[in-house]
């Protein structure tokens, strides 16, 4: 590594030491930063700290990465090694820049195994200093554009990080999308997952679906099968690039609704030039409390992940089945005779996922949408036109309309374009007023689905939380 | 030159074709929203639109009385200039006799004459705005409020920007608008977009018509006139646009 410091780095022990009387003295006056402030001073103050730390677990270090799902599948592969006895250290419940990934190490007491959800920018500098045992690539959607600049940028970012992964490192990733497929399959040990399950699917591909060309000769690809976004099965009409076969995949999935799925995770036996995962032929149920086809994604990729570095398929099946929502993801709470669900959601693909979820439900549809643009939500909000909005007013399902955050005329312009009528919405600045309209209009026994951006969704949990309110599955995050 | 334009017939409303390129490849900013602003704004006084879409392969009508191109990314973009440069000429037929273009983002380079990447590679782009842009080592990114000067009006245009190309204008086309927040062509010369007659390019999407309608009404005013039908518009219940105008005008005043 390039030692840029203009000063020595200090030794270990007294950098980390350092380090962590920080962090003890910034939470102990209120200051919070204790997921980032140790990990932020320990890379200047011993930048090859990480490194050192990292290469010190026995088990080695798992990284995953992805626009969407990370964190849900981060806790299912955690829920696995646990149930495995492994002592694992993550950053679960931190920051997934490097600075957060430097303060979980520094706080593990001798782990077993490393497990780190990473920002997709970070993902390259990440795997340098960790020199991972498994990378998991989950998909790559239209995101935060102000913040990434372009997703192409993106994947090539990524395509030279699995150039200079070693062959020890095995490459978890999504074979059903195509421009994670694209840089998957360049590395030699590798294990594709995805869905094989035919009746999963759409015949069509939402309006905001990306990566819809050959990544080798810019032919449009055909699909046989979309599952979201541009994910599904995926084929070049005239070269000769395809959706590589899954190692790790999904078939017979059931989903029922807000409450779950069941499916059935099967692994094929080693192709050549593949890595070998778990036993070959093996094939075990799981019934997840997690809801849609992004979560199925998620619990392929986790059982894949886990799978790889030894977990038996008993363990995972418990594991997996065992995990409720992450914050703000289909969580549900009741107020009074009420029920509330949270879908948190922010770019198309996540947002229009959780329209295919709502409109499976039955009765009226009372939505409370909350847009804030906030750097941590993206602060070009046009993400919201990309969304199929237009699907939740087919059929008269809409019950009410309740709009919210810091761009919620915004979001009531979408709507208008969208062909709603502006009587029939309401644009309540305050987050708790807006709460209160949408759990009056569904009635006093009706369901309000409430749909935030990520710092709408902290803002509505203070609401919440001010109310002593408090989701079903309440888990330490 | 001789040019077809299509004549109200009786029983049918005054329509506005509209010719949407490359609506596969130029949609990176949600440009959909700009089609859907136009529409519904003519369907709501009674008029109606017509939706053209051409994209690779296919060819571009001459007779559209408004043209839409919007953002891609850098792959999509360099794709659809080859394809563009190739076929363009019923295009420039249908802009010299005054159908309006808009053209945002990714559009608005391709409407210049030419596009050099970072690694000195020069993309061709149509010519039909005077202007050239060249690629800069960091991205524009951010709200932008404008000044706007257009068609005997004075107004506040605002929207998002993100771009890394640096656009300077030539001779024969006039700055969009003067930045008041923001960074603009290339974040030097305090402007922002350009205008030759009925042709307008911008770096603002967001996406840019739903909260400027005032600028959505100039188009379709312009794009009516071209159909030869009455370029008056009826005034609309505008509150919830201008809401939303006046939000993103104070969240671009904050330090974030």
């Amino acid at each position: 590594m390039v030692q840029t410091m203009s000063y020595p780095s200090l030794p270990r022990w007294l950098a980390a030491s350092t380090a962590r009387t920080a962090g003890r003295a910034s939470r102990r006056l209120g200051r919070g930063g204790g997921t980032t402030l140790p990990g932020l001073l320990l890379n200047r103050l011993r930048p090859q700290a990480t490194a050192e730390m990292a290469n010190a677990i026995p088990d080695g270090v798992i990284l995953l990465s992805g626009t969407n799902g990370k964190t849900t599948t981060a806790r299912l592969i955690r829920a696995a090694l646990d149930g495995s006895g492994a002592r694992v250290v993550a950053n679960t419940a931190g920051s997934n820049l490097e600075r957060g990934v430097a303060t979980a190490l520094l706080h593990a007491e001798s782990p077993d195994i490393a497990l780190f959800e990473v920002d997709e920018a970070a993902l390259g500098a990440l795997v340098e200093q960790t020199q991972p045992r498994v990378v998991v690539l989950m998909n790559l959607f239209r995101d935060q554009l102000d913040r990434y600049g372009e997703l192409e940028h993106l994947a090539q970012r990524w395509r030279a990080m699995v150039a200079a992964l070693g062959p020890d490192t095995t490459l978890v990733y999504n074979a059903d999308d195509p421009a994670v497929a694209d840089i998957g399959a360049r590395h030699p040990n590798a294990v594709p997952y995805g869905i094989e399950d035919p009746s999963a699917g759409r015949g069509h591909r939402s309006h905001a679906a990306d990566n819809t060309d050959c990544r080798r000769c810019d032919t449009p690809l055909e699909y046989q099968l979309v599952t979201i976004g541009h994910l599904g099965h995926w084929a070049c009409p005239s070269c000769a690039l395809a959706r590589p076969k899954p190692q790790v995949s999904a078939t017979n999935v059931e989903l029922h609704g807000m409450d779950g799925q069941q499916m059935t995770i099967s692994t094929a036996a080693q192709a050549a030039g593949s890595a070998r995962v778990g036993p070959e032929g093996a094939s075990f149920g799981v019934s997840l409390r997690l809801p849609g086809l992004p979560n199925t994604y998620n619990a392929v990729a986790a059982a894949a992940a886990a799978l790889t570095v030894g977990v038996v398929p008993e363990t995972i099946a418990g594991a997996l089945g065992a995990r409720g929502a992450a914050f703000g993801r289909a969580e549900h709470f009741f107020v009074g005779a009420r029920r509330v669900t949270t879908l948190l959601a922010k770019n198309p693909a996540g947002a229009n996922e959780n329209i295919n979820m709502l409109l499976n439900e039955s009765g009226p549809l009372h939505l409370l949408v909350l847009l804030n643009d906030r750097t941590a939500d993206g602060r070009d909000v046009s993400w919201i036109w990309d969304v199929d909005y237009e699907l939740l007013l087919a059929g008269d399902r809409l019950g009410s309309l309740t709009l919210a955050g810091t761009r919620a005329h915004e979001l009531a312009l979408r709507f208008r374009y969208a062909g709603l009528d502006p009587a029939r919405m309401s644009v309540v600045s305050e987050t708790a007023a807006a709460f209160d309209a949408a759990t009056t209009a569904c009635g006093p026994s009706g369901r309000v689905y409430v749909l935030p951006t990520y710092t709408a969704m902290l803002d509505f949990r203070r609401v919440l939380a001010s109310r002593a309110l408090v989701p079903e599955f309440w888990e330490d995050q | 030159m001789s040019r077809s334009r299509p004549r109200s017939r009786p029983g049918k409303p005054p329509t506005v074709r509209l010719g949407h390129l490359y609506p596969d490849h130029l949609n990176i900013y949600a440009d959909r929203g700009n089609i859907a602003v136009l529409q519904r704004r003519l369907e709501w006084r009674g008029l109606a639109l017509e939706l053209v879409e051409a994209g690779l392969g296919d060819e571009i009508p001459d007779d559209c009385n408004l043209y839409y191109l919007g953002g891609g990314q850098d792959r999509d973009q360099l794709m659809v200039a080859q394809d563009l440069v190739s076929k363009a000429d019923p295009l420039r037929r249908a802009v010299e006799g005054g159908a309006a273009v808009l053209a945002v983002c990714g559009g608005y380079q391709l409407m210049g004459h030419s596009y050099v990447a970072a690694d000195g590679q020069e993309m061709a782009g149509t010519g039909l705005l005077d202007l050239e842009t060249t690629a800069g080592s960091d991205r524009l990114i951010g709200d932008v409020v404008l000044s706007v000067d257009l068609d005997g009006e004075t107004a506040t245009v605002v929207g998002y920007e993100n771009h890394a190309g640096r656009t300077r204008l030539g001779s024969q086309c006039s700055p969009l608008g003067r930045v008041t927040k923001g960074r603009g062509n290339n974040g030097e010369d305090g402007f922002e977009g350009a205008v030759s007659g009925r042709r307008v390019g911008t770096y603002l999407h967001g996406p840019l018509l739903p909260k400027n309608p005032w600028l959505a009404d100039t188009l379709l005013r312009w794009a009516l006139d071209h159909a030869g039908a009455s370029p008056e518009l009826e005034p609309l219940d505008d509150s919830l646009e201008q809401a939303a105008h006046t939000t993103a005008v104070s969240r671009a005043g904050l330090k974030r």
